[in-house]
């Protein structure tokens, strides 16, 4: 019932009495309780949907799981089954080789759009908005937009190339130039990367240029020691998150390529990780194969990302403490 | 007062030091804290810039203009050609011309007589809406969690769901499926939406980046004056954040409309079909399922895309607003 009472000025403070620490402890108390409350979609969220889920996928990994019967325990025969499934390592090189080569791609063509839009002042707002427009539209979409302008007779990639004598590949059926034409549709959705890039080149100070042109610093010394460094975080956020959807790819392919029900319509050249992985689990209802495919996934996902952020440490300059 | 993240908080712009080179001193003695330092070297007025540098400048930003003009059109036609396509007969769609020889509206009305696109759209419209707002705010209350209150294991639990950003969907798809699956609601669309209830690792971030730059003398204000901590959260914090949480819908709207996968896993019956996974089953029937009907497919997919290009339109300074700031902080 006491009510504290600060200290006068120039005396020394109390000491705590036991009833203000208990109120303060209360206080604290209420205030934790609040916070929980409002944290709770979340917990409740991560618990159910994230939490569990991993644990109960490690758990299937170890199993024979179709749905019906109840899991069978097998041990690390599904990993040892994947070892010498020569499907696995078609659907691994397939991924491997599509996102090696689409995101240096990305990145190139994303930048030099960048680069361009920045120096068209005014009038870059539209080229932007156009430029976007490809990512809104639906995945699925592209991919039969892919069966329709990459067809070997008569699709409008081939017509054009034919304008130039050159006769263009089989896009669609031969599994040589099937990923290829998919990395080229998918460099058609750069449009978000554009535009992160083309916000941190304007980012960068005005003054850092004079600076480096009194110094006597050309354009490309200017490029390579004021722009790169300062544009790195965004460059390096558009590795990453491409590198991991790289990995993940599925929807477009899926859609060209294979059909619920039938393995596959086209040929194995788009059989990439996830659509495999898709097809154990909801086609066959191979449920323990699939969530140890799914680790296998995730493994790799962690490992590449480690390595980019080691490798980042080096490359990627941030201003002051933190990106800005 | 600890500010955890310093970039990115409005207000403080001040505060960074205006020598980046690192060569000059960075205290200066006399300097008020209050006022802003002298920025560095300010762009001179009146440079001497003679006839032939101007002309110069104007042929390079000429050059620059025609080569984006060139690239918009590699980057519209695609689109334009699928427009186009949906109103060429059936024999023409291959036909590259971008005005069809032919122009006829039969491919949108057998559209609707083959599959039942109005449902799909239906569908999509329905968990769209329902996922995009319940994502929005589930995340909202729980970055409001993470912004406004101080408590022992805070720093460890945004850890966490800052971690829980980086897991891949493969991993916890199945598991999921299971769940959905025991409460008996596979072929229904409550999977599709349901589980953003929770809220979003990402949309929580982003939303708590933009709260811990709102003044917080405003909210303790508010509680002096008896507000409660719903009260302040619900009718201060939420109102503020307003252009954030724009940027999450429309993020979302984009996600859920264009999302297959889940569409594939959970949806069995073509009634309950949004429109990416029926667009797959037109692609299904009407390509590797016999004989091919590409206009079929065509116009669908343009009926598919209309709508997010008008969102688009709509939301536009969002979305782009919203793009571009979340590359830089990472």
């Amino acid at each position: 019932m006491t009510v504290a009472t600060p200290a006068a000025p120039g005396l020394s403070a109390p000491a705590p009495a036991p009833d203000r620490r208990r109120a303060r402890r209360r206080a604290r108390r209420r205030n934790l309780f609040s916070a929980l409350l409002f944290l709770s979609p979340w917990i409740i969220g991560f618990v159910v949907f994230t939490a569990w889920p991993l644990i109960y996928s490690a758990y299937l990994s170890l199993t024979d799981y179709d749905v019906i019967n109840d899991p069978n325990y097998v041990g690390l025969q599904n990993y040892r089954d994947l070892l010498q499934d020569p499907k696995v390592f078609q659907a691994i090189g397939n991924t491997i080789f599509f996102t090696v080569l689409q995101v240096p791609l990305h990145v190139i063509v994303a930048l030099s759009l960048a680069l361009l839009l920045n120096r068209a002042g005014r009038s870059s707002s539209f080229f932007r908005t156009m430029f976007f427009l490809p990512k809104m539209t639906p995945p699925v979409a592209v991919g039969i937009l892919f069966l329709l302008l990459f067809n070997g007779q008569n699709g409008l990639i081939n017509t054009v190339l034919g304008w130039f004598g050159i006769t263009g590949p089989s896009w669609t059926t031969d599994p040589a130039w099937v990923k290829p034409g998919l990395i080229l549709m998918s460099l058609w959705t750069v449009g978000a990367s554009v535009i992160i890039l083309l916000a941190a080149l304007q980012n960068v100070p005005e003054e850092l240029y004079e600076s480096a042109r009194i110094d006597g610093a050309g354009f490309w010394r200017q490029s390579f020691s004021v722009t790169l460094p300062m544009i790195s975080p965004a460059l390096f956020f558009i590795i990453v998150v491409n590198t991991i959807a790289g990995l993940q790819t599925f929807d477009e392919a899926y859609t060209a390529f294979f059909g619920a029900g039938n393995t596959t319509y086209g040929n194995d050249a788009a059989l990439f990780y996830v659509i495999y992985l898709f097809q154990q689990a909801f086609t066959f209802l191979h449920m323990g194969y699939a969530s140890a495919m799914a680790w296998v996934l995730f493994v790799i996902i962690m490992i590449v990302t480690a390595v980019q952020l080691l490798v980042s440490r080096r490359v990627v300059y941030y201003e002051g403490e933190g990106p800005k | 007062m600890s500010r955890v993240l310093p970039g990115g908080v409005p207000g403080r712009e001040y505060e960074r030091d205006p020598h980046p080179s690192g060569d000059m001193p960075t205290v200066s003695p006399g300097r008020d804290a209050a006022s802003p330092p002298p920025r560095g070297r300010r762009r001179r007025a009146g440079t001497v810039s003679t006839r032939s540098a101007r002309r110069g400048r104007r042929i390079r930003r000429g050059f620059v203009i025609a080569a984006l003009t060139v690239l918009t059109v590699v980057f519209a036609y695609p689109f334009i050609w699928l427009v186009s396509a949906s109103f060429k007969p059936r024999g023409e769609v291959f036909d590259n011309a971008l005005i069809p020889k032919t122009f006829t509206l039969e491919n949108y009305l057998s559209v609707w007589e083959q599959a039942p696109v109005g449902l799909w759209l239906l569908n999509t419209a329905i968990v769209t809406v329902l996922a995009a707002v319940t994502v929005t705010f589930s995340s909202a209350m729980v970055a409001w969690g993470f912004a406004y209150f101080r408590f022992r294991g805070r720093g460890a639990l945004f850890a966490l769901v800052l971690g829980s950003m980086m897991l891949p969907g493969a991993v916890t798809m199945i598991p999921t499926f299971l769940i959905w699956n025991a409460l008996g609601l596979v072929g229904t669309l409550t999977p599709l939406w349901a589980g953003n209830l929770f809220g979003s690792a990402f949309y929580i971030f982003l939303l708590r980046q933009f709260m811990l730059g709102l003044p917080r003398e405003l909210f303790e204000a508010a509680r002096v004056d008896g507000a409660s901590q719903w009260g302040v959260f619900w009718r201060i914090a939420l109102p503020l954040t307003k252009p954030a949480l724009a940027v999450t819908l429309v993020f979302e709207v984009q996600a859920v409309w264009t999302d297959l996968m889940r569409a594939l896993i959970y949806l069995r019956d073509s009634s309950t079909f949004t429109i990416p996974r029926g667009l797959k089953s037109l692609v299904d029937a009407f390509g590797f399922g016999g004989e091919w009907h590409w206009e079929i497919i065509v116009t669908a997919s343009v009926i598919a895309t209309i709508p997010m290009i008008i969102i688009f339109f709509l939301g536009q300074k969002q979305i782009i607003q919203g793009v571009s700031t979340s590359g830089l902080k990472g």
